[in-house]
This record gives structure tokens, sequence and C-alpha cells, in this order.
């Protein structure tokens, strides 16, 4: 009875214990959870936790269809455009509800519409010009065929070989047909003259004509239907993803068109659905790269001169291992038929950096995937298509750390654009909390900030993002408007210190991520560029401490290392000294015991004696 | 009176020889733990069949390991541990590794009851304390070591950790072997029936309390309606 008494009072107790115990561990982590800072700039210290942190950048000027002057441009304001490309001085909007491409220049903080393009250059007229130029050539040929034709005729009657000589007669008909076939030649060639003239006078090409002729229904249109992107190249031709005329149309910088890439008649590219490009990225050699609606092989690939090449860097499948065996064993074919099948996932956005490398994010993914680094939301594609993304911090790019599951309000960070500044910094922008999200080349996030809501700085509809120098432009497709940051003197102290490293200035960064210290104590990089200065100064222990505040193991190490080394070259001795006096104590105390036992011994066999 | 003193003096005396005797027993239990470590086989027979172990040096042994597993988490070098310390609660720590402890003996103990295993609830709780040693004793000054190693240099570590791990796994299982009496195919199929034991309990344990806690609330709540009643 006091035996059950007993082992009931320890079941009890047991039971207590374990109710209190994820009470206790539910309490110690909760704060900052979701990913809620209450701060509008913050960044993730080494657990994961947000830490508020200064402003790195600011909101300079929103640009809107008002400030822009487009109320007095033919009076449309910009609807749910989609996407912003920067070239130089020139911004281009592609300002997809209503169906055109809005060049905006910059000066400064001035933002002026240079030009509003809603078609392209090349009207009907132009293409009947075009066409009269192309008929007479084709005539004029038709009619140098004749002229050949009829001097061999002329040569063959004249032949002195033949068996039978030629009448005059016929000889003086060959002679007149050839006459008349040269004079058509002649009218020919002078009309071809003209109309090539005529042709070239209204500014237009064959080129444009064969472009037109393609066409089933025999005319280019020259109008955008819903253009999702635009692409400017180097040497100024403007590409536009003209979503919904199932095309993407080359231009020259005056609006010539150049070149339609259309649904490519290649094995590769499945023939029954319809090619609708969404975005693209021209690189220096003026590739075009096409991100397209239901494609998931990755990106389809242009050569210059129009011709596809396949396509490169496709998302690879995500097999999870229990979903496979469900699938595969347990369900009945009509339920394997109905349920999605394992395919990859298409790219949300694309974007090229200086080295021509495209930076792709992905928005479709299971959020348990993400802190594990398989559902690798940004990844940087090199042109076999790889991801090569540097990823050196703890966690990997992945936006937010913290969120509430399986909701479709908040959920994980997903990035609807991403755009690469000119040492290597990406900045995503996140439409699930409108918030903005850069990381250095390394994979560090240097700062997250943004929100959602009306006010100037937060989005409600963030989908595109670029940049000038170091501001930023983001445009937000429900506001219709651009919000223009620029860096604040913390958010470009931070720039300078990278940028001073990479030149090899560590002194120069040192001391800039000292004062960037000085303003939010809370920033790892810094602590750790700092770390590498004073470890430069052969300040092993001074290191030590800076990366240990860092968390970064491997400078630790290193530093740890040489901190160790003068250690022992500085107490050689007194280690010696210790381990000597270990080794010889126990062996002169036992000399001594043996001694003391001989002479017990000794005095023994006397007494015995 | 003089009766009376001559009475307590050996008292006294045998009291004080007892405990002298008792320390000397413990001392030479907890002794007798590096012959068990590096013997299991023999070690564990003698432990329990010729009383060469105490049930204070198992609780020492138990503390020391808990000891052990709070110090590494706040000591180890940065380098070979990511603890977020500032989050740490050293009794929630010490706790989530002696409750799973505890339940686990006492499952095995539930379990082997049942299928002639010769073990007591004293022998098997004895038995588990001395298996956890050579965790104290590997990593204990591996918390040290780690102080005077680099990240490169990290393999050596982890090596010895898990060499205590796989030590302390396998003197769990020749422990309950010779405990029980058991061949070594039953004790496989024992520590997998005791998991599962564990679990039962914990689920009984949790659906006690959800009960008694609505039983509670029951009563809780009658006394408030009487009382509503009666003003």
């Amino acid at each position: 009875m006091r035996a059950m008494m007993k082992v009931l009072a320890v079941l009890s107790c047991l039971a207590l214990l374990m109710t209190a115990v994820p009470a206790a561990a539910d309490d110690s982590f909760n704060l900052e959870r979701d990913g809620f800072s209450t701060s509008y700039t913050y960044n993730y210290d080494y657990w994961g936790d947000a830490q508020a942190s200064p402003d790195a950048y600011r909101v300079s000027k929103v640009i809107d269809s008002v400030s822009l002057g487009l109320d007095n441009l033919g009076g449309t304001r910009i609807r749910k455009a989609q996407s912003l490309f920067v070239k130089g001085q020139e911004l281009y909007v592609a300002d997809t509800g209503n169906n055109r491409i809005i060049q905006i220049r910059m000066k400064g903080d001035d933002f002026r519409v240079e030009r509003v393009i809603s078609e392209a250059a090349g009207t009907i007229e132009d293409y009947t010009h075009a066409e009269n130029y192309y008929n007479k050539t084709k005539e004029y040929e038709a009619k140098i065929a004749q002229t050949l034709n009829a001097e061999k005729a002329l040569a063959a009657l004249q032949d002195p070989s033949r068996d039978q000589l030629a009448s005059d007669e016929e000889i003086a008909k060959a002679t007149t047909d050839l006459e008349e076939a040269r004079a058509a030649e002649e009218t020919a060639h002078d009309e071809a003259m003209t109309a090539e003239e005529n042709a070239k006078a209204a500014g237009c090409r064959i080129w444009q004509y064969e472009a037109w002729k393609k066409n089933d229904e025999g005319a280019v249109s020259t109008f955008f239907n819903a253009p999702n992107d635009i692409a400017v190249d180097e040497a100024g031709n403007i590409y536009v993803a003209d979503t919904n005329n199932n095309r993407v149309l080359k231009m020259d910088k005056d609006l010539n068109v150049i070149w339609e890439f259309t649904k490519p008649l290649d094995a590769t590219f499945d023939q029954s659905i319809s090619f609708l490009p969404n975005k693209l990225v021209v690189d220096v050699a003026s590739r075009v790269y096409v991100l397209c609606v239901n494609v998931n092989k990755g990106l389809a690939k242009f050569e210059e001169d129009g011709t596809f090449s396949g396509f490169i860097g496709a998302n690879a499948v995500s097999i999870n291992m229990a979903e496979y065996i469900w699938k595969r064993y347990f369900q009945t074919k009509e339920q394997r038929a109905a349920s999605e099948s394992f395919v990859p996932t298409e790219y949300e956005n694309i974007c090229i950096d200086k080295d021509g490398f495209i930076y792709a994010t992905n928005t479709i993914f299971s959020e348990y995937d993400l802190k594990s680094d398989s559902a690798k939301p940004i990844r940087r594609l090199n042109s076999l298509g790889n991801d090569i993304l540097i990823k050196n911090d703890r966690y990997p790019p992945i936006g937010d750390q913290w969120w509430i599951q399986e909701s479709t309000q908040n959920g994980p960070s997903r990035f609807t654009d991403i755009t690469v500044l000119d040492n290597d910094i990406y900045v995503a922008v996140d439409r699930t909390r409108g918030r903005l999200f850069g990381y250095d080349s390394q994979g560090v996030l240097l700062w997250a900030f943004g929100t959602k809501g009306n006010v100037d700085g937060a989005f409600t509809g963030a989908v595109s993002v670029e940049h000038v120098g170091y501001s930023l432009l983001v445009l937000d497709q429900l506001k219709n408007n651009i919000t223009v940051f620029t860096p604040t003197e913390y958010g470009s102290m931070i720039f300078d210190a990278i940028n001073s490293y990479l030149q090899g200035q560590y002194d120069q960064s040192a001391e800039l991520w000292d004062a960037v210290l000085r303003m939010n104590a809370n920033y790892p990089l810094a602590f750790r560029g700092i770390g590498r200065a004073v470890l430069r100064q052969n300040d092993f222990q001074g290191a030590m401490k800076y990366f240990e505040m860092a968390h970064d193991r491997e400078n630790y190490g290193r530093a740890f290392k040489l901190y160790r080394k003068e250690w022992v070259e500085k107490n050689i001795w007194w280690i010696i000294l210790i381990v000597a006096l270990l080794l010889i104590v126990p062996l002169v105390i036992g000399r001594m015991k043996r001694m003391k036992w001989e002479v017990v011994m000794h005095e023994h066999s006397k007494v015995r004696k | 009176m003089s009766i009376a003193k001559s009475v307590s003096k050996p008292a006294k005396a045998i009291k004080a020889e007892s405990r002298k005797a008792w320390w000397k027993n413990y001392a030479s239990s907890l002794r007798y733990s590096l012959y068990v470590i590096t013997h299991p086989f023999d070690g564990f027979w003698d432990l329990v069949h010729e009383k060469k172990g105490s049930i204070a040096a198992a609780h020492t042994f138990l503390f020391l390991f808990l000891l052990t597993r709070v110090l590494k988490l706040m000591l180890t070098s940065f380098q070979f541990i990511s603890a977020p310390i500032q989050h740490l609660n050293i009794f929630e720590q010490a706790l989530s590794l002696l409750l799973p402890f505890l339940v686990l003996c006492l499952a095995n103990w539930a379990m082997t009851t049942l299928f002639d295993g010769k073990g007591r609830f004293k022998d098997i709780y004895m038995a588990m304390c001395y298996a956890l040693v050579p965790y104290v004793l590997l990593q204990l000054p591996m918390i040290l070591v780690s102080n005077m190693l680099t990240f490169e240099e990290g393999s050596f570590y982890s090596v010895f950790l898990s060499v205590s791990v796989i030590w302390c796994v396998f003197l769990v299982f020749v422990g309950l072997m010779e405990i029980h009496d058991y061949g070594p195919g039953k004790t496989f199929i024992f520590l997998i029936v005791t998991v599962v034991g564990a679990l039962v309990i914990i689920f009984l344990v949790l659906v006690f309390f959800s009960l008694l806690s609505d039983a509670i609330a029951y009563f809780i709540s009658l006394y408030r309606e009487i009382v509503y009643r009666l003003y």
C-alpha cells in the first residue's frame, strides 16, 4: 500500500513537471515571432531573432501618374504596372494595364516622362511601302530570269553546230523577245529602285515586311497587348515581353521592329500550349532569356538572330519522400490522375547582373523546405543553368525567418522581384509583407525594411524593384506608383564599408564598420569586419573577441590558432616545468618509498638474525 | 546515570563507525564504476548480484550526468556548440533529460517484470546510472579541451563525443542484458518495447491530468453555481 502511494506520488510529480515544461519552453521563444518586428528596418541576429536597426533607406520620393503629369498626356493613369527597367538614366515602366511602356528620364531627383510607347513604329502605310518594294524586287528578279531565258533561246538558235540552221524569222523573233525582255527588266529595276526609295523614305525595312508576312493574318500588330516586362540591351534595342500577343518584340531605339520572337517551332517546346512570355532579360551578347507562363523547363533562350536555342536553368523537381510513397503505392489510379504530378515549378521573376549571371526568384515551394534550404527562393544561374548563389551565413537567404504557418495573409516571404547592385549586393522584394531584403555577395542579410500599408514607404502590392546606383525603385501594382528609396547615412556607411573591404582597404573598412557599430550595436557583419582588421594588426585576443561577437567560427578559429601559438611560445618554460614536475614528483616519491621499504626490510632482517 | 552513560558511549561509537562504513562503501561503489565501464559483462553482474554498487553512487552519477549536460551547454567553446544561452533555462535542460530517463527506467521495469526479467526497479535504475559514467568521464574534460581547439580541429572533438555516446549505449545494452539475465536478441526487443511503454506512460499521465483538471473544473463550477444561488 505504502509502496503504491509512493509510486503514485512520483508519477503525479512527473506529470506535473511534464505539463510545466512545455509551457516554460513556449515562454522563452515567443519573442519576435513571425518576423513581426516593431521596427521598420531590422536584421536578424545569429539566433534568428529580429533586431531593430536604424533605417538603412528612407523614402526620397514617390512617383505616381499625377507627379509624372500623365494626366495631361492623354489622361491615362498608370494601371496594373508590372515591371521596371533601368538603363543608365532611363527608367522604363511596363504599364501592363494600359498596354504601353512609359519611358522616364531621371535627372537626380527629377523624373520626367520622355515618351509613352504604346506601339511599335511602322504603320500599315509603312508596310504597304515595304510590300511594294518586296513585290517589285520579286518582279525584277522574275524579269531577270526572263531575260536570261530569252538570251539562252537566241544563243540556241544561233548555235552553228545545229543540224538544221534556224530560219531568219525565228532569229529575228528571238532577238525582239530578248530586247523586250531587257526593256522590261530595265523598267522593273527602275520600279524596284523607286519602291526601295519610297520604303526607305517611310522608314521601314524589308525585314518588317518579312516579319509581317510570317504572320498568317498578314500583319504584325504594332500595338502591345499586356506587355509584362521590358529590357534594353547595350545597343539601345528595346525588348518587350508582349504577353497576350504571344511574342517578344525587339525594336531599335526608334521603335522600328527588328525582330519578333514567337513560339519556337522546336520539339523541346510543348506545342500544345501558347507562348506567353512574362519576364525577360537580355545579356551583353543580346541573347534574350524569356520566362514563359506555364513553361516549367526554365528560361527559353533566344540567340541574337532570333533563333530559339533551348531552355536553361530548369527548376529541379522536389520530391517529398513520404508524398512519393503515398502517391506511388497507396493512391488509386484515379486519385493519382486527379492529384497534381511531380513537376518542377516556374520562376517568379528574373534579373541579370553585370557579369551576366541570371538571378531568379521562386515563390512556389513548401514552407517546410525553406529553412533546410531545399526551396531556394533566390537563385543565381550560370550559363549551364546551375544555381551558384553563395550562402555563407547561418541562415539561407529566404527573407523572414519566422512566420505564421499555413496562412494566406502571412506565411513565408515570397519574392516577386530581385535586383543586383554593382557590388553584388542583391535586393529582393517580398509581396507577403511588402518588405525589401538586402543580402551581400556572401548571402548575409544586410537589412530588411518595409511594411504593408498606404503610407509612403509601405506597399500593398510590390511587384518590381530596380536600382539606380544605390537608390532603389519599387513599383506597386495596386497603388500604381514608384517609391524611390535612397540610403541613409547608416545605409551608405554599410555599403562603403563593404566596398572598401572589396577594394582591399581593410583599415578604412574597419573604421567604417566601427562607425556602423556606433549606430547599431546588433550588427554581426560590423563585428566581423572590425575583427578582420584587428587580426591584421596581430591583436589575436582582440580579434577573437570580435569574431565571437559575430559568431564567426572560421575566423575565430584562425585568430585562436595564432593566439594559441603565441601563448605556447611565451609560456613554454612553464609548460615544461609543469610537465617535468608531473613526471618527476611521482618518480621521486616512488624512489623514496622504495628506499624506506628497503631500510625497513633491512632492519627486519637484522632483528630476525 | 552511570549506566546510561556507559550505554550511550558505545551507541555513539557504533553510529560513527557505521557512518564511516557507509562512506567507505560509498567510495568503493564509486570506484567500482570504473570497473563496470571497462568490464561491463562482469561488472554489471557483480554490481547487482554481489552488491558492489550502491544507490547513493547511482544518484551521484545521474546528478553528474545532468551537471555535465548543463556545463556543456554553458561552457563549451562557441565554435562547437550553438546553444541560445539567452533562451536557456538550466533546470529545464536538466529536466528534459531526467524525466525521459526516469520514464524509460520505469517502462523497462514494467515491461521486463511481466516477461521474467530478474531486475528490480532499483537494479535497473542503478545499472542505467552506472552506464552514464563514460558520458561524464569523456564529456567533462572535452568541455575544457573544446576551449583549446580551433574550428578546423573539430573532428577531434566530435570523435570523442560520439565515442562517449556509443559507449553509453553499449553499456545500457549490456547492463540490461546482465540484470534481467536476457540474451542479446531479447534485450534488443525489450529496448524497443521499453520505448513503446514509455510512450504509453506519457499518454496515460497526460490523460490522467487532463481528466483531473476537468474534474476540478467541474467542482469549481458547481461551487460557483451554489454560491450564485445562495446569494
